[in-house]
């Protein structure tokens, strides 16, 4: 075992509390599919029932009363006070900067918060093809903050990514063009990583219970800088777990 | 004017060998059963153009309908992976498939300036990233006002547009809800379009939000009771996402992807499986 995994809860769970944890009451958040949705939900169903959900389906404030399993699922729609195309969704609100916090996903991520979801190998010729950028780089650009949340190992923190599907701090950490100010937290299974103020180099700094500074470094393609006073993440309470089992089970919210 | 016309029709008339064809609609409204009539009368060498290829399209590229793909998203929504996509871009199987790939906001923009028959749309993205290595779809354009540097996206303009929506009336004007996604940019980019819909109705309700197409900007309308199965048209039908979780084992192996191809009347490019690359 690389790392503690109680009856109660595992290091997949921990990492969508610890991801759900920093949303805040009347947050206007951008859900994506999977551990990003279930955060989100799990956040407007514990400390934060005024987050605002928005999906790039098109749903503005949408309040599912299940997990949805799409983006694009009946109830988001329903429960939406608009519906917007797909066009005004890019244009009007993720373009111009109406969102306040963005969740993506990786398979690759450097020390810089670049992220790959295109291909592992050449473009023309890739060795395995992932399923490309959807909304994410303009997501990267324009959300008030970004939320990574990605599983830790070699494979996914990489000294250099193949492709720059949506760009965090850039090459070196300076090249940042963008409106939003980036991805301000990368929340793995292992703890929770924020760029250095001063060179934007990701920084473990805070650790998941039972997880040590050494296997987060193992779980890490590069020299993982470390913070010097390291913080200790709350396990998840009762509320948080019976919460996020009941989404999983896709139970109703007023079931 | 369009009056209901059977979907064989409707196909044969409108998508010929070589077209670029769009097949719309955002998880909801996704047109399968016109796909599946593309794929059924043998259509080779097309250049599909779609946000997010779903199921519709791993089908199409499997049976080796397509040698080009315009995309944003190629994943099987919280699923996984669209493995004939992949079979296809990685082992080149049936064949090789050429992919340009855009970002959801670069390609909806795509479908706005083609419907606006301009010859490309502006937007604040791209910078820094790969996908502008594809300088023949993204480019970049500076403000005449502001000098600001902004991304570029060639119009896209399919040569049909197919989509699925609740109704239709007598007058074969079209209706759709819900989620609406890309399809009016995208029937209003193409030269011809085809509408499949649930049914056909005297009036049309009142619906918040509600596209309509009049009928005067379609070539072909027919009446596919079901026609988005396994996705959904909402007032009608639920989404099936077993079937979305059934496709990953489908897919995944290419001797099940061509028995379901059997199974269902479609005709593959490639009937026996040949060895791996």
């Amino acid at each position: 075992m690389r790392k503690q995994d109680t009856a109660e809860w595992n290091s997949a769970d921990m990492m969508n509390v610890a991801a759900a944890r920093e949303l805040r009451d009347g947050d206007v958040c951008l859900v994506g599919v999977g551990p990003p949705n279930l955060a989100a939900n799990l956040a407007r169903r514990t400390h934060a029932p005024n987050c605002r959900l928005v999906y790039e389906s098109g749903a503005i404030d949408a309040k599912p009363r299940r997990l949805p399993l799409s983006i694009g699922d009946d109830d988001l729609a329903a429960t939406a006070t608009a519906v917007v195309s797909v066009p005004e969704m890019f244009n009007y609100w993720v373009g111009a900067g109406r969102i306040d916090v963005g969740f993506l996903g990786a398979a690759q991520i450097d020390r810089f918060g670049n992220i790959n979801t295109t291909v592992i190998g050449e473009h023309s010729d890739p060795k395995t093809r992932l399923p490309g950028a959807g909304g994410a780089p303009e997501i990267a650009a324009a959300a008030g903050r970004v939320i990574v949340i990605v599983k830790q190992s070699p494979r996914t923190f990489v000294e250099q990514v193949d492709f720059v599907t949506s760009v965090g701090y850039g090459p070196s950490g300076r090249e940042r063009q963008a409106p939003g100010a980036g991805p301000t937290l990368v929340i793995t299974d292992h703890g929770v990583l924020e760029p250095d103020p001063q060179t934007n180099e990701l920084t473990l700094t805070r650790l998941h219970p039972g997880v040590t500074v050494e296997q987060a470094r193992e779980a890490t393609g590069w020299p993982l800088k470390v913070a010097d006073s390291i913080k200790s993440v709350e396990p998840p309470s009762e509320v948080e777990l019976t919460a996020l089992h009941r989404l999983r089970n896709r139970e109703a919210v007023d079931a | 004017m369009p009056s209901p016309v059977p979907l064989s029709e409707a196909i044969a008339a409108h998508v010929h060998d070589g077209d670029t064809v769009a097949l719309e609609g955002f998880t909801h409204l996704i047109p399968f059963a016109a796909a599946h009539e593309i794929a059924r009368q043998g259509r080779r060498h097309l250049t599909l153009v779609r946000m997010t290829p779903d199921l519709v399209y791993d089908q199409l590229i499997g049976l080796g309908v397509a040698d080009e793909l315009v995309f944003s998203y190629g994943g099987n929504p919280g699923v996984g992976s669209l493995h004939r996509l992949r079979d296809a871009v990685e082992k080149h199987w049936p064949h090789r498939l050429v992919v340009h790939e855009h970002s959801h906001a670069g390609l909806a923009n795509a479908y706005v300036a083609g419907a606006a028959r301009l010859p490309f749309a502006v937007l604040r993205g791209y910078r820094g990233t790969d996908l502008e290595e594809q300088r023949d779809i993204i480019s970049r354009v500076t403000c005449p006002f502001t000098g600001e540097e902004l991304a570029a996206v060639k119009a896209v303009n399919p040569d049909v547009t197919v989509i699925h929506a609740q109704l239709a009336d007598r007058d074969g004007n079209v209706m759709l809800w819900g989620i609406t996604g890309v399809q009016r940019e995208a029937v209003l980019a193409a030269e011809r379009a085809i509408v499949t819909v649930e049914e056909v109705v005297d009036e049309f309700p009142e619906h918040t939000g509600a596209v309509i197409l009049p009928n005067w900007v379609l070539s072909a309308v027919s009446v596919v009771p079901g026609g988005a199965w396994p996705s959904y048209a909402a007032g009608y039908s639920v989404r099936d996402n077993d079937f979305y979780q059934q496709w990953d084992a489908i897919s995944r192996d290419r001797t099940a992807f061509l028995q379901w191809a059997k199974d269902n009347g479609l005709p593959a490019a490639q009937e026996e499986v040949t060895a791996h690359a």
